[in-house]
């Protein structure tokens, strides 16, 4: 009579140690989808305009308010994250920076980059709001 | 020995038929919203706390107008060929995988059409 036995199951996620490496590259689909879901918001904006002052209205006091704003600045970040790491595989893409070193590397730049942009998309929006 | 007629490898097509089509338009559609987006972003935060009618003023000008359509039409295939790659890897099943790939696709299109047609009705007037 056959028996049914255990079968190895391959390695998932959790029985690795997490590394920086790992966890950008993990992020940029995290990201990915962020903005898949951010894009819906950026759809809304533009219907809201066309539709007319009221409905534009409605839309700049959601986006002004304190949860909106969190919200955006989830999705800068995911934007510029995105942008930033897109462009380490587009170089990667060419067979360049794969060693762990310049991999490393790398990741560190595209978050400072990323964190730099992110800074400076706000430091703009809230220069032309005058502070506020 | 290969089981590929000489023709079939000559046209470097895998058993999926496309080849390396998917993974080529992710890279163009990477490169061009490498400056789009970087574009709409930037303009978007210099709109902060605009009017109406200075945010329809500037999306209606010409190059915002075009530029925003460009990127608009290119972030909703981008973000359908990523949705592609999320979803062959995490929806189970032929039927369940074929299904998603399609509502995704009619989404994504939606959007793009919704929106572009949103800038073209701010820009044309009406």
């Amino acid at each position: 009579m056959a028996t049914i036995r255990e079968r190895p199951l391959s390695p998932h996620l959790q029985v690795y140690r997490l590394i920086f490496t790992m966890v950008l590259s993990g992020l940029h689909r995290i990201t990915g989808l962020v903005l898949g879901l951010g894009s819906l918001l950026l759809a809304y904006w533009l219907i809201a305009l066309a539709s007319g002052p009221d409905a534009f209205a409605t839309a700049q006091w959601l986006f002004g308010s304190w949860l909106g704003r969190l919200v955006i600045l989830g999705f800068t970040f995911s934007l510029f994250y995105h942008l930033c790491n897109g462009v380490r595989h587009l170089w990667w893409d060419t067979g360049r920076g794969l060693e762990i070193d310049e991999a490393r590397r790398s990741g560190v730049a595209v978050v400072v980059v990323s964190v730099g942009l992110t800074l400076a998309a706000w430091i703009v929006g809230y220069m032309m709001r005058g502070g506020a | 020995m290969s089981l590929r007629s000489p023709l079939a490898r000559a046209r470097g097509h895998g058993a999926a038929k496309d080849g390396v089509g998917h993974w080529w338009h992710q890279r163009v559609t990477s490169v061009a919203l490498v400056p789009l987006a970087l574009w709409l972003a930037f303009s978007i935060a210099g709109l902060a706390g605009a009017s109406f009618e200075a945010t329809r003023a500037w999306l209606a000008s010409p190059v915002s107008a075009v530029l925003a359509i460009l990127t608009l039409a290119v972030v909703f295939y981008h973000l359908k060929l990523g949705l592609d790659v999320v979803i062959e890897d995490y929806v189970y099943g032929k039927g369940a995988n074929t299904a998603s790939l399609m509502i995704a696709g009619f989404v994504c299109t939606l959007l793009g059409a919704a929106t572009i047609f949103a800038v073209l009705k701010v820009s044309l007037g009406g």
